[in-house]
C-alpha cells in the first residue's frame, strides 16, 4: 500500500492552521470538483482532495496522521504500525469509498452501516452506480444491446461487505449521442431495510472511429477527391455509417468546402447532418506520362494560385 | 441461462419526469426540487406542480447542482449561478473546437 501525503495532496505546509486548511480545501474543491473541471484525472484528485479534508480538518485524526512521521513520502510502501492509533478517538464518519490507505487507518464507513443495519426500522436508499459504456458509432445509427460488467458491494449474511460482480444486457437506443446517460431505475446498490434500491448511471462513449468524427448529431468525413473530379464534378461513393451512398461534387469544388447530406447523421429528432469535406489530393508525377500532363497543364492553363498575394 | 437485457430512459429531452420522480431520483425532498425551480436552474413544462414533467437533462442538472450545493457547500442560488456558467463554458469550449477542427483542415 502507497503512503498518501495530504499535506502535498492539499497543497500545505505541515503547519498549515485549520483555517488554512480550510481555505486550501474550498479553493482547490473548486477547482477540481468534476462538474466544474474538465481535466480528465479530476474525479481522482477531488476524491483524494475529500480524503485528505476529512484527516486534516479533524484535529484528532490529523494528530495521528502526523505522527506517522513526516519522513514518509508519497508512494512510499507503507504498513500502519500495530496499535498506531492508540491513545487517538474517531467518532464519526463523513465520507463514502476512501483509499486503501485511508481505511487501512480509519477504518471503513461500510462499519457503521452493518451496525445500523441491524437496528429495527432503519432505512436507506442503495447508492447510485455509474459506469461508462463504450460503443461504435455504428450503434448509435442502428441501436445495439451492449453488456456491462459491475462490481457491486453487497452485504453477505453474516454481514460482512463482498463485492460482486455482475453483468447486465442493457439496449441501447438508436439516435444516442456522445455524453448522453441512460438511466436504469433500481439497478444501483440495494436499499437497505425497506430503502429503495439505487439506480445504475451509463454514459454513453463513442470508440474514436477511423472515418468519421462526431459532433452532437453531425457527423464528419474528410473525403479525398481527385483534382478533375472536383474540377468538372463527379458522382463519386462515399462511406457513411449507414454504408454507401452516390455523392455528387459539384463542378468547381474547392478543398474544405463542406458537402452537406441532410438526414444522414445520427438519428434523432432532429436527425443529424452527415458533412463531407472533400480533400483535394494529386496524382503522383512519378512517371513520365504523368510528368507530361503536367507539364502541359502548366503550359495550357495559365493558372497562378497565389494571384491573390499579389506575386 | 438466459440473460435479461435491460431498456433504460435515456436521459434526453424527450425523457418526462415528475416532480416526485426527480426527487427522487436525486434522493432529495420535492422541496428541494422546487426551489431548483424557483432559481430557475430546471425548468419544468406544466401549469402546476401536481403536473410539472421534467426532462431527462433536468435530472442530469439537479444532480450536478445536489453534487456541487453538497461538495462546495454553496447555497442554491450559486449553485444556479455555477451551472450557467459551466454552460456557458461548455458551448465555448465545443465551438472552440469546431473553429480549431476548420482550422488544422
Amino acid at each position: 500500500m502507497d503512503f498518501k501525503d495530504y499535506y502535498t495532496v492539499m497543497d500545505v505546509e505541515r503547519d498549515a492552521s485549520q483555517d488554512e486548511i480550510k481555505r486550501a480545501y474550498r479553493k482547490l474543491a473548486r477547482k477540481y470538483h468534476p462538474d466544474v473541471s474538465k481535466e480528465s484525472d479530476a474525479e481522482a484528485r477531488f476524491k483524494d482532495l475529500g480524503e485528505a479534508y476529512v484527516v486534516l480538518k479533524d484535529p484528532e485524526k490529523r494528530a495521528a496522521y502526523d505522527q506517522l512521521g513526516a519522513d514518509l513520502k508519497a508512494g512510499q510502501d507503507f504498513q500502519p504500525p500495530p496499535d498506531w492509533n492508540a491513545g487517538f478517538e474517531f467518532s464519526g464518519s463523513d465520507a463514502s469509498a476512501h483509499s486503501e490507505f485511508f481505511e487501512s487507518l480509519f477504518g471503513r464507513d461500510f462499519g457503521s452501516a452493518q451496525d445500523d443495519r441491524r437496528q429495527a426500522g432503519f432505512r436507506a436508499r442503495g447508492e447510485d452506480h455509474h459506469a461508462k459504456v463504450l460503443i461504435d458509432l455504428e450503434d448509435a445509427y442502428l441501436g445495439a444491446n451492449r453488456s456491462i460488467s459491475l462490481r457491486t458491494p453487497e452485504f453477505d449474511s453474516s454481514g460482512h461487505v463482498i463485492t460482486k460482480q455482475r453483468t447486465l444486457s442493457v439496449k441501447i437506443p438508436k439516435g444516442v449521442k456522445q455524453g448522453q446517460r441512460i438511466r436504469l431505475s433500481g439497478q444501483g446498490s440495494p436499499g437497505l431495510g425497506e430503502g429503495h434500491a439505487g439506480d445504475l448511471y451509463l454514459e454513453i462513449e463513442f470508440n474514436p472511429h477511423s472515418l468519421f468524427k462526431v459532433e452532437g448529431r453531425n457527423v464528419y468525413l474528410d473525403l479525398p477527391v481527385a483534382p478533375w473530379e472536383a474540377a468538372l464534378g463527379a458522382t463519386i461513393k462515399a462511406p457513411t455509417p449507414d454504408g454507401l451512398v452516390d455523392l455528387k461534387i459539384p463542378a468547381g469544388t474547392t478543398g474544405g468546402r463542406k458537402l452537406r447530406l441532410q438526414k444522414r447523421g445520427i438519428p434523432g429528432e432532429p436527425p443529424g447532418d452527415l458533412y463531407v469535406v472533400p480533400t483535394i489530393t494529386l496524382p503522383p508525377a512519378d512517371n513520365d506520362a504523368a510528368r507530361q500532363l503536367y507539364r502541359k497543364m502548366q503550359q495550357d492553363l495559365a493558372y497562378n494560385p497565389r494571384s491573390e498575394l499579389g506575386v | 441461462m438466459i440473460q435479461k437485457t435491460f431498456t433504460g430512459v435515456l436521459l434526453d429531452e424527450r425523457a418526462e419526469l415528475s416532480l416526485v420522480e426527480l426527487s427522487r431520483a436525486c434522493s432529495n425532498s420535492t422541496e428541494w426540487v422546487i426551489e431548483l425551480v424557483d432559481q430557475g436552474v430546471l425548468e419544468p413544462v406544466g401549469p402546476e406542480q401536481a403536473r410539472w414533467r421534467f426532462s431527462g437533462t433536468s435530472l442530469l442538472r439537479a444532480r450536478a447542482a445536489m453534487r456541487l450545493q453538497h461538495d462546495l457547500d454553496i447555497n442554491l442560488a450559486g449553485v444556479a449561478l455555477a451551472l450557467d456558467l459551466i454552460d456557458e463554458i461548455e458551448t465555448l469550449r465545443e465551438r472552440l473546437g469546431r473553429i480549431e477542427t476548420t482550422a488544422n483542415r
